[in-house]
């Protein structure tokens, strides 16, 4: 029994076939919902989940460009890079959230104007 | 053993209509809805844990779409370090930090209808571009190869990623340095 | 399993009438269902099996009421808790409360679908299967942190707080050294990982060299740990957290915390034995692949699934509970530094052995024969 990649049924098209098209849409929701967060927010870590959002359509769009692209897995690669910026840049942004807090009791963007600690 | 389920199902003179052309568009629906529904979610949400929670959705639903795209390793790194990882520091994130408010993790929004103008104005512009663009119809026939070894190829070849790929566990570590020396306790007041 | 799907409709007419999808969306789900019940039922005679085990050691006899030895217990428990009122504490995110021990329950469960029980008794031989359940058994951190912010209890929360950074931090530890196992084996296909340790007793994985072996048992300290068994169960600490994450949890969604615990032991216990202890090799070549054969490959794993089930109870009983400062120092400062170790020790023995003998893990057999033999000395 050799492994099969993913499913693949006999008489369907590839999971892949609804095309190029959709899945750039569903980015660009992905974005424009990251944006909307980003903009509307006042909680920096709230603004942290909305650039988490549009981290992923970027995402979601190099793989898609990947799949319909030239064959090489560089789209892939690609989103390997943005995850691993992401996961650094939670871990340091959390970081500086928490002693915002710890020096100012509160972390509403707005009122955090003094980069003095 | 799918007889016995099938058997309850009936014979094969029923008029079952055939959705197996269709079953990729209707797998795409599913887990789009789940995560554009996840990510609107995020955003509008009033508290902000459930804002996390519902990120955990869209995660979920981008992850999906990524093995609908055969990209399982991809897929399967953004559960491990999204959903295990950024995701948890997250929530960790709002605990920590929401005891001292009036209203525990409640926020109001900013400035609500400027920014959902912002977005829906992205977003249109982006369909504009989406649609105004001719992309290839279908997909190079699906190679049956795991990603897997192709991926970790490119990120040793010293001619595609070997650079980056230092650089990026060079990055990482100086991350892990930061926020361990920021998130330390203060000796002195 | 698409391969028996695919036998299945090329050999029975009335299915093939049928719509393909339609044949592969009902097989997929009947699959599903029967590993569900499968693990499921295997969860519940695990907490008899715990029950027993600790009656002996401590003298007593343990449940053996119902059933033969008792082996119906966890049917009358599971009634018991069915029968309990389902109670959800008033000031509790209700949304979050019921969806927290679904998460938890999805990823102790979901990843036995690439687990082979034997040679082809796999519901999804996926190529990235080892990833696949490192991948999802981490969403449990996710309904572990749910369920303690949504009971809106203190002891809740410290209890998941605790618990998710344990379980995160051995993340580390356990993916490290299930790496160095990707790295001799050049895959990440559980079927084929077990099928190249065939043959002799030597050809098991925890036999390729001492890395190797070390390999194994940071394994199944990590494994330990980011199960919250003892003496690594701080988050459950019952004398100072009465009972962790799920405090508030009562009748069918505390039990469904319970199974999952549990489930989530099969789980890794099986995952040890296929990736270190040869599977479903009996430690003599033997062909087991056949139709039939392979249900006696599936009995010999699950006997080494057991043994290493019985391991774990065994030190449950057998030892203190850490600290909890010393539960962070021995992942961060022991198990972490040594798993890079063998991760870079194999590499190395991968590397010496191909070119050197021309077999990747020639180098490592001759290190353990010079250690076994040191050792009689």
């Amino acid at each position: 029994m050799s492994p099969v990649p993913l499913l693949a049924l006999p008489g369907a098209p590839s999971l892949a076939a609804v095309g190029l098209g959709p899945y750039l849409v569903v980015g660009a929701a992905l974005f424009s919902a990251g944006l909307v967060t980003v903009l509307a927010r006042r909680n920096a870590v709230a603004i942290l989940i909305g650039i988490e959002l549009m981290l992923n359509a970027a995402n979601l769009n190099l793989v898609a460009f990947d799949r319909f692209g030239p064959g090489l897995v560089r789209g892939q690669v690609f989103a390997l890079f943005v995850l691993v910026i992401a996961a650094a840049e939670a871990a340091v942004a959390l970081a500086i959230v928490l002693n915002v807090f710890d020096s100012r009791d509160r972390v509403d963007v707005d009122q955090v104007r003094s980069l003095k600690g | 053993m799918s007889a016995l389920a099938l058997a309850a199902v009936g014979p094969a003179a029923l008029p079952i209509p055939d959705l197996t052309p269709h079953l990729p568009g209707i797998v795409f629906g599913g887990l789009a809805g789940v995560s554009v529904l996840g990510a609107i979610g995020a955003a509008t949400a009033p508290r902000i844990v459930h804002a996390a929670f519902c990120l955990l959705a869209a995660l979920f639903g981008v992850a999906g779409l990524y093995f609908l795209l055969g990209a399982d390793f991809v897929a399967l790194g953004q559960v491990i370090v999204y959903v295990g990882g950024i995701l948890v520091l997250l929530v960790f994130g709002v605990l920590l930090t929401g005891r001292t408010q009036v209203v525990l993790g409640q926020e109001g929004p900013r400035r609500p209808t400027g920014a959902i103008l912002a977005g829906a104005a992205v977003f249109l512009g982006l369909l504009l571009a989406i649609g105004g663009t001719r992309w290839p119809a279908q997909p190079r026939p699906a190679d049956p190869t795991p990603t897997t070894a192709p991926i970790g190829r490119a990120f040793l070849d010293p001619d595609q990623f070997l650079v980056p790929f230092e650089v990026a566990s060079v990055l990482l570590l100086a991350a892990l340095v930061g926020a361990a020396y920021l998130a330390r306790r203060r000796r002195e007041p | 399993m698409q391969q028996w799907l695919d036998d299945l409709i090329a050999g029975t007419a009335w299915l093939q009438a049928l719509p393909t999808g339609l044949v592969y969306t009902i097989g997929i789900l009947v699959a599903c269902k029967l590993i569900l019940l499968f693990s499921s039922l295997l969860a519940g005679e695990v907490v008899w099996l715990e029950r027993r085990v600790s009656g002996r050691m401590q003298a007593r006899i343990g449940p053996n009421r119902v059933g033969p030895q008792g082996l119906l217990q966890f049917l009358a428990d599971g009634v018991k808790l069915l029968s309990k009122e389902d109670v959800i504490p008033a000031t509790a995110d209700r949304p979050v409360f019921v969806l927290a021990p679904i998460l938890v329950y999805l990823g102790a469960f979901a990843a036995f679908c690439v687990i082979p029980f034997g040679y082809g008794l796999v519901a999804a031989d996926m190529n990235v299967g080892l990833f696949l359940v490192l991948a999802i058994t981490s969403i449990e951190v996710v309904g572990v942190i749910m369920a303690g912010w949504a009971s809106n209890s203190k002891w809740a929360v410290l209890g998941a707080m605790r618990e998710v950074a344990q379980m995160i931090s051995y993340e580390l530890p356990l993916g490290l050294s299930a790496l160095a196992i990707a790295l001799l084996a050049g895959t990440l296909n559980l079927t084929d990982i077990a099928l190249q340790q065939e043959g002799w007793l030597w050809n098991w994985y925890v036999f390729r060299g001492p890395f190797a072996f070390a390999a194994f048992f940071l394994f199944f300290t990590a494994a330990l740990a980011s199960l919250k068994r003892a003496p690594f169960d701080l988050p459950e600490a019952e004398s100072e957290l009465v009972a962790g994450f799920h405090t508030e949890y009562t009748g069918f969604r505390f039990a469904i915390f319970f199974l999952a615990e549990y489930s989530a032991m099969i789980l890794f216990s099986m995952l040890a034995a296929v990736l270190f202890l040869g599977g479903w090799s009996p430690g003599f070549p033997v062909d087991l692949t056949g139709p039939a054969a392979r249900w006696i490959g599936f009995g010999i794993l699950f006997a080494k699934t057991a043994f290493l089930l019985f391991v774990m109870i065994w030190v449950r009983w057998s030892l203190p509970r850490f600290r909890i400062d010393k539960v962070m120092y021995l992942c961060y400062k022991v198990l972490l530094p040594l798993s890079v170790v063998c991760v870079l020790g194999l590499s190395l023995q991968v590397l010496l052995g191909e070119v050197l003998w021309g077999d990747q893990s020639a180098f490592g057999r001759w290190l353990m024969g010079l250690g076994v033999h040191g050792g009689i000395r």
